[in-house]
């Protein structure tokens, strides 16, 4: 099997702070790839450093066989992504922010629509598609935005915790939509979750990380077998510890108040 | 090019549909124009100034539009973090084109409360010395648009969160706003206030609009224009230099 990404000697420092500390790790064509750490241990920089958000301090990446440092674009075309926080226009309706992607990802004017229907109607939103997206509920938000980072055709679908308040019904739903896809069109999915049932369950590989290093990488199998345990859960406590971490509440935690008070 | 028109027609959807915004954003200079228009309008009379309403109106429609621009490119906060715009980080086009979209569409959008801003201001008496004039005008008003638009997307490249908002308010769009001419003839005004008027972009705006709509122009409408383009391309290039250096 061939690699999707490989990342070795990895690091991002802010100023005098390591987010990441020297990961390396191979996700292959076509696997369903977890990512699990506590708060603040690394996990959303290294999917922004993997999606060409951020440049890295040191280390190499390749996806799909392109530099996202360097090769921007190309890697661009090759990925889709779910954001942990929602990246739609509320002010737009569904059918809009599906269309905005089509154009932006030059997907060609012939093939748009029926594109568009074809996945608005996987993800069961086709009826709705003339309805602004603020009167949706946060469920069929993030069916939306898989639908759309469905949409140009993805090598690889980056998920960052895509499930984090959505009920077990949408939540089983979303899963069964998305392994289709990455069977039907052998998709690779890197996704990151707290959800430890969800990488059990989903994943064929773990990696585990914490204070930016990656403790533990195998299947769940292994992870368990490896620390003489019975659920990825308590590994994953032996592992990290049962300390609680702390996040600083960033820009974007003063903002989510802010915005609820102007939003009219 | 596509990437541009999708940037733009969606500052410009999302206008439309708020249509609280657009009535909200009257108020101001509607209340400025009846205020200040009728209030002050005897006593400028006395000093020989003329009619106040036709000095003051040009004045208050490019208030509508610097509002307008420099809030639409500080709303880049907001769609930075939520909205849009992560969306268009990770899309493979690049920035630059991005952010001109943007700064287009909401300049399109400042132009067109100008427009409102203009009807609104012939219903209370302003008359235009001559309707053919009126395209003129609203080059200046669409390049004074784009001028603060490009300025709040600096701005608001540079800002985290809304609450450095107030500061910019207080201490830079309302000093644009009062220093420039808007309100009153900069002839014989203290040296201090005329060299910080000449170095404010608007008072060209406001100069051009006046030069094109009732011939009263203090730098000669060709010279605002000069003027008025080269700060506009300047601060598009610091604005798209700005966004550019955006990490989310």
């Amino acid at each position: 099997m061939t690699s999707m990404i490989t990342v070795s000697g990895l690091s991002k420092k802010f100023k005098d702070f390591t987010a990441v500390d020297n990961i390396s790790f191979d996700v292959k064509k076509g696997e369903i790839f977890a990512f699990l750490g506590p708060n603040g241990a690394g996990k959303s920089t290294t999917i922004k450093m993997l999606t060409t958000l951020l440049h890295p301090t040191t280390g190499e990446i390749t996806l799909n066989g392109h530099n996202p440092s360097k090769d921007k674009d190309a890697v661009r075309k090759a990925f889709g992504i779910v954001f942990q926080d929602p990246s739609l226009d509320d002010d737009l309706t569904a059918w809009e922010n599906m269309y905005f992607h089509a154009v932006l990802y030059s997907i060609p004017a012939s093939h748009r629509d029926s594109r568009i229907k074809e996945l608005l109607e996987f993800v069961e939103l086709f009826d709705r598609k003339n309805d602004l997206v603020k009167t949706f509920s946060g469920g069929m938000k993030r069916r939306l935005e898989i639908a759309r980072g469905l949409l140009h055709h993805p090598s690889i679908l980056f998920l960052d915790e895509p499930t984090i308040g959505l009920d077990p019904q949408t939540r089983n739903h979303m899963w069964s939509y998305l392994q289709n896809v990455n069977k039907k069109e052998d998709m690779t999915i890197f996704f990151s979750t707290h959800y430890m049932e969800e990488a059990e369950k989903i994943a064929q590989k773990i990696a585990i990380i914490d204070h930016g290093k990656i403790i533990a990488i195998g299947t769940n199998e292994e992870l368990k077998k490896e620390t003489k345990t019975k659920s990825l859960e308590e590994a994953f406590l032996k592992l990290t510890g049962k300390m609680i971490r702390s996040e600083e509440a960033s820009g974007i935690d003063h903002l989510r108040m802010t915005r609820k008070m102007f939003r009219r | 090019m596509n990437t541009i028109y999708i940037l733009w027609l969606r500052q410009l959807k999302k206008y439309f549909r708020s249509r609280s915004r657009i009535i909200g954003s009257l108020g101001q200079p509607i209340l400025f124009l009846v205020a200040f228009g009728f209030g002050f309008g005897s006593i400028y009379q006395k000093a020989n100034g003329g009619n106040y309403i036709q000095f003051l109106a040009p004045g208050i429609i490019l208030m509508g539009v610097l509002f307008t621009a420099v809030f639409s490119g500080i709303e880049l906060i907001w769609d930075r973090q939520f909205g849009f715009l992560k969306e268009t980080m990770v899309a493979p086009v690049s920035r630059f084109n991005i952010m001109l979209g943007r700064t287009l569409g909401g300049a399109t959008v400042a132009s067109i409360q100008g427009l409102i801003v203009f009807l609104l201001t012939l219903i209370i008496g302003f008359r235009p010395q001559n309707f053919l004039m009126v395209p003129i005008a609203f080059i200046f008003i669409f390049l004074t648009a784009l001028l603060f638009t490009s300025l709040g997307t600096a701005i608001a490249s540079l800002l985290e969160d809304m609450q450095g908002f107030q500061l910019i308010m207080n201490f830079l769009v309302m000093p644009i706003f009062f220093l420039s001419g808007a309100l009153f003839p900069l002839k014989g005004v203290p040296k201090i206030m005329e060299i910080i008027a000449k170095a404010d972009p608007l008072t060209y705006g406001i100069d051009g609009v006046r030069g094109s709509l009732i011939s009263n122009s203090t730098y000669g409408i060709v010279n605002d224009f000069l003027i008025l383009s080269v700060v506009t391309i300047c601060i598009l290039g610091i604005g798209s230099y700005l966004f550019e250096k955006i990490q989310i």
